[in-house]
């Protein structure tokens, strides 16, 4: 591992004046010198094999906000701090009785040991864990601008099928944040220019002709809250994760969904899908097609077609456009058959 | 008697709690790479980003201005060492700092030594090499391999099994199948990681490595380093899961030493996680094409079973699993035939039942097949098929307990609730689907020395270079010396894992329990023979009493009349302090050369297939119930049952805990492990435990193990058949055969995933 400073800013607007500089509007977080730690449950591993290369670390853990730390339970919504620990979320009763699809997507992401440590800030900004991303012989266009993409004809059974570009294929691996594109949260930023709030789905950016840039926040931006607004969808939501065994894996396919119901028929529906997407993928075609019909294996399924009408296969990973449909088909269903 | 130790049947020790247990559960058993030594050197590798061609360049510079680097051993630095050698102890004949030639990916193209393992690993990434790459081929289906017939290439597999006219058989076959089936690589995966700590005392060199051949690898490290085998020693005392992965040297334990030597200090080299995958061994994929025919009245007539399996460029590994499939069942006639395929792979080497785990699978959903295609229960199908004599050499089995075995797994399973039409059984959403296969695993035994000593006290301290790699074998010789010698376990002490204890063979193949407890079991008659010498004599406390009919019991010798005279009390009347016996074990049919070549570091084998009066197997049948998602095809194992017979059980704690952790290995084979190859550049490219899939606690259910009496004289004296590798024989098929009961789909090549069910 490269040696690094490593330092433990004590409010938010330090750890910002720390990490400012005047060109960080151009610099991906994931490319500055000076970045933001506080599980480390990501970014530590990327250290060690040298994919990411910071030379300065900031420990958020000493921030004195106790805001960072709040789950805050409102009518209308939920607050989470940015240092709220998974695990702390996904145990929380109220989030799960108010909104169990949020603990769901919590609960059955990594492992006990991570969730204790990880962060909601940091698990939304979690990097892809492609095999040759994280792997620095390989060319990969995320990690070096330019060099190719060795998983577009290698092994990409765990690779995405939607939100693609012939760059890169590299799948958003997180489960939460399915979760909260589904529910139009919003995120709370706050850099050296001033606070902003963006929705949540707007947090995350598709590969295109730059998958070194992910994320739409600045090199010396921070997030510090994520808000969840409640409404008549939230209690009766699901999160539904396939994954190849029953514990401690990534999703191959996943559905977050909310249903608003009128008796049988769908008020309108929120539905994000994991595991198959280059990022948190909300799927507006799908709940156009069940707003105002009576929600059944028929509508579900044309549902599940639309979600994935754009949907493009590599060689291995073409199972995850039926898996994906089947998925969605049952996380739908269940989700309908929960009281609301 | 709770379910971990379940109640002795007949011919069974008791369930004996393991005496390193604590040590394990509290963090204090020291394993190699924990052993604290002054002054000590870290290690990193830089391993090869190509899998073919030739190391053009290497640039050191930019490593070695790494503050704290202190030396980078590389091409030129071996010259003066021999080659490494592929076979009894050496992993593969690739001698990577030797030669510039590049055989695989991740191979070995320097070792950075620096003040702190952050440095080592930080300049090990500087490394880098220039490369005349040329095009790798990868597996089976790529351009440039080499194929040949595996038979003789390797002593390991000297013959095609062969029995009676297939060709007439199969032609005359009412009822036929001819499938392909396929295995993948597979990576150990040990949680322990492999490390080698080198100390050097002038000319004498102490390695601290995870070994399950601390003899042989003293012999092939001193042969590399020429150096006298008396002033080399490899110290392995307990080994975090082993599994073959630490059976054969690799070069990087020559290496370390080399670096030791050349900086003046103790050096340690933890390899990591993904730089594993390249430099150790591991379990070649396979490809097998079966041909059985069958009467209408279930027997079959003709067994074919042709295989294919992935080595490196240069080594002959070969497993040869048909040796076992060709002897399972009466076939009437045998045709086989084993190719070897030479890529540009890293050397395989062991892995759990190396042979039996994929050619078995192949072969026993075979049998589901057929039994599909006849009509037949598969249970039953195999009855109609139990043969009265292997049908190779036509010599009975020592014992076979195979049918039993059905009949208890099948019993406590609830097979007979089992609606045999495809698709028929359903819970909710879930589909039900229940299959069962054989397990087999042929019985070998090896010389092995032990010495034994007793005090006044009662003492016993037993000495043997065998190796604790997790199976309960040091507690199982600890057993033996208890009972032979009357102590308790507290009395008893047991050293293992040394190679300046008395020699015993490869931790391998499941001979561990049967050769040491037969050495240890000699060792502790000879002083049994001493004291009842000593208790009948003249003058002395049991003067008069034939020796035949003393025993020892409670720390006293005793007769059969209930007369008994106290341990001290004998030592007293000898006027000595301690007995210590050393005994060498020798199978029956060993070589003259046997015993010598123990001391030489070779294991030599007899039993399996090769003996003359009879061929020595152990058995087992699981039964497994899989659920398989009605949408999203996601398949899951809530309970399994497995019926072993493994002549005698020494304690049937660690018995089960090695079965069951077999059966759990199987589900992780027929479900979750492989590891995936990039073919366009022959590289391993999911390297990590992330995407390495083994199944965790939650996919692990009900897991029973029934342990079936069984009696047998002629395996060795001690009456064992080795059962470490049986467990995982047979329960990928089970599983496949139980997908295919729910769902109508025959998956033949492993694993089996939604992908495959999906469609």
């Amino acid at each position: 591992m490269r040696p690094f400073v490593y330092e433990r800013p004590t409010s938010v607007s330090t750890a910002i004046a720390m990490a400012s500089r005047p060109d960080a509007v151009h610099v991906p977080p994931t490319g500055a010198d000076t970045q933001f730690i506080v599980g480390g449950t990501n970014l530590a591993d990327y250290m060690k094999l040298g994919v990411a290369r910071p030379e300065r670390l900031l420990d958020l853990n000493t921030l004195a906000e106790p805001a960072l730390r709040q789950i805050r339970i409102d009518d209308d919504k939920i607050r989470f701090g940015a240092l709220v620990r998974m695990g702390e979320a996904a145990d929380n009763n109220d989030v799960r009785r108010r909104c169990p699809v949020l603990a769901d997507s919590l609960k059955f992401a990594a492992s006990g040991q991570l969730r204790n440590m990880a962060s909601l800030g940091g698990n939304v900004l979690q990097r892809t864990r492609c095999e040759y991303f994280r792997e620095i012989s390989w060319p990969c266009n995320k990690r070096e601008p330019g060099s190719g993409c060795a998983a577009m004809e290698g092994s990409n059974r765990q690779h995405a099928v939607l939100g693609t570009s012939d760059a890169c294929i590299a799948t958003y691996h997180g489960d939460f944040a399915q979760a909260l594109v589904a529910l139009d949260a919003t995120v709370d930023v706050e850099g050296p220019r001033g606070r902003r709030t963006l929705t949540f789905a707007k947090l995350h950016k598709r590969p295109g002709e730059t998958p070194d840039i992910e994320t739409d926040l600045a090199a010396d931006e921070l997030i510090t809250a994520i808000e969840v607004p409640l409404a008549q969808w939230s209690s009766r939501s699901r999160y539904l994760k396939i994954r190849d065994r029953e514990s401690y894996a990534f999703a191959l396919a996943s559905a977050a969904v909310a249903l608003d119901m009128d008796g049988e028929t769908v008020r309108s529906a929120r539905i994000a899908l994991g595991g198959v997407a280059t990022v948190p993928w909300r799927a507006r075609e799908a709940e156009d097609v069940l707003q105002g019909k009576v929600l059944d294996e028929a509508t579900a399924q044309e549902a599940a077609e639309a979600a994935f009408a754009d949907a493009r296969p590599r060689e291995h990973n073409a199972f995850k456009i039926p898996l994906g449909k089947r998925t969605l088909v049952r996380a739908l269903l269940e989700t309908r058959d929960m009281k609301g | 008697m709770n379910q971990a130790a379940p109640a002795p049947r007949e011919n069974q020790g008791d369930p004996v709690v393991r005496i390193d247990a604590r040590l394990k559960v509290t963090g204090q058993a020291g394993y190699p790479a924990d052993i604290v030594t002054a002054n000590v050197a870290y290690g990193a590798l830089a391993t090869s980003s190509i899998a073919r061609g030739k190391v053009s360049e290497l640039h050191t510079k930019d490593a070695n201005a790494v503050p704290g680097v202190l030396d980078i051993v590389t091409y030129g630095d071996l010259d003066k060492t021999d080659m490494p050698k592929f076979g009894n102890t050496g992993a593969s004949s690739i001698g990577p700092l030797h030669d510039k030639t590049v055989f695989h990916d991740g191979q070995i193209i320097a070792l950075v030594v620096a003040e702190t393992f952050e440095a080592a690993e930080e300049a090990a990434m500087l490394v880098r090499a220039d490369y005349e790459d040329e095009r790798p081929s990868a597996s089976f289906d790529s351009k440039g391999v080499k194929m040949e017939p595996a038979a003789g290439k390797s002593p390991m597999f000297k013959e095609d099994a062969k029995a009676g006219d297939f060709d007439a058989a199969w032609a005359d076959a009412t009822v036929k199948i001819d499938e392909k089936y396929s295995t993948p690589t597979q990576h150990h995966n040990p949680i322990e990681l492999f490390s080698t700590t080198a100390i050097w005392q002038g000319d004498q060199l102490t390695i601290h490595e995870p070994s399950q051949n601390v003899t042989g690898w003293k012999v092939e490290l001193a042969r590399q380093l020429k150096l006298d085998p008396a002033n080399v020693r490899i110290v392995s005392p307990y080994i975090g899961g082993a599994f073959g992965s630490k059976g054969p040297m690799t070069a990087r334990t020559a290496i370390v030493a080399v670096a030791a030597r050349r900086i003046g200090r103790p050096v340690r080299c933890v390899v990591n996680r993904m730089q594993a995958f390249g430099t150790q061994t591991y379990r070649a994929e396979t490809r097998h094409r079966i041909r059985m025919g069958a009467g209408k009245d279930g027997r079959i007539t003709a067994f074919g079973h042709e295989a294919w399996e992935v080595t490196s460029r240069p080594d002959p590994y070969v497993v040869g699993g048909t040796s076992a499939t060709a002897r399972m069942y009466d076939y009437g006639s045998v045709l086989t035939h084993v190719s070897l395929v030479h890529a540009d792979r890293n050397t395989p080497g062991y892995m759990r039942s190396p042979p039996e785990t994929p050619y078995v699978y192949a072969l026993e959903n075979a049998m589901d097949e057929m039994a599909v295609a006849l009509g037949m229960d598969p249970v039953e199908f195999r009855r109609i098929n139990e043969p009265e004599k292997e049908p190779i050499g036509g010599k009975p089995f020592s014992s076979r307990s195979l049918i039993k075995c059905y009949d208890q797994a099948s019993e406590a399973f609830g097979w007979s609730k089992r609606d045999p039409r495809v698709g028929s059984m359903r819970d909710g959403d879930w589909l039900v689907g229940m299959g069962c296969a054989t397990a087999i695993y042929p019985t070998a035994a090896a010389p092995c020395a032990a010495r034994v000593r007793l005090t006044a006290d009662g003492e016993v301290r037993v000495q043997c270079g065998s190796h604790e790699i997790g199976t309960g074998v040091r507690t199982i010789a600890g057993q033996m010396a208890a009972e032979r010698l009357g102590v308790g376990m507290d009395k008893i002490s047991v050293e293992m894992g040394d190679s300046a204890l008395p020699p015993a063979p490869v931790s391998g193949g499941s001979i561990s329990t049967a050769s040491v407890c037969s050495a240890v079991m000699k060792a502790c008659d000879a002083i049994r023979e001493k004291l009842f010498a000593a208790a009948a004599g003249k003058g002395a406390p049991l003067a008069g009493s034939a020796n035949a009919k003393l025993d020892l019991k409670d720390e006293e010798v005793v007769t059969e009349t209930g007369k008994s005279a106290k341990l001290a009390d004998v030592f007293k009347a000898m006027q000595v302090g301690a007995i210590e016996e050393y005994a060498e074990f020798a199978p029956k049919g060993s070589s003259p050369e046997a015993l010598r070549k123990l001391y030489a570091g070779q294991s030599e084998f007899h039993g399996g297939e090769n003996d003359e009066d009879s061929v020595k197997y152990a058995f087992g049948a699981e039964f497994v119930e899989v659920r398989i998602n009605s949408y999203t095809r996601e398949i899951r194992v809530p309970r399994m049952v497995g019926a072993f017979a493994a002549g005698r059980i020494m304690n049937t704690r660690t018995a089960r805990s090695q079965l069951i952790g077999g059966m759990i290995w199987g589900i992780g084979q027929a479900l979750h492990e492989a590891t995936e190859i990039d073919q366009r550049h022959a590289r391993y490219v999911n390297r990590d435990l992330q995407d390495y899939l083994v199944p965790v606690n939650a996919d692990i259910k009900q897991v029973d193990v029934i342990l079936v009496p069984e009696i047998d004289h002629q395996v060795n004296p001690a009456g064992v058949k080795g059962l470490g590798e049986l467990g995982n024989v047979g329960t990928a098929a089970a599983v496949a055969s139980a997908v295919y009961h729910a769902t109508g789909k025959r998956i033949r090549d492993l694993p089996i995933r939604i992908d495959d069910l999906i469609g």
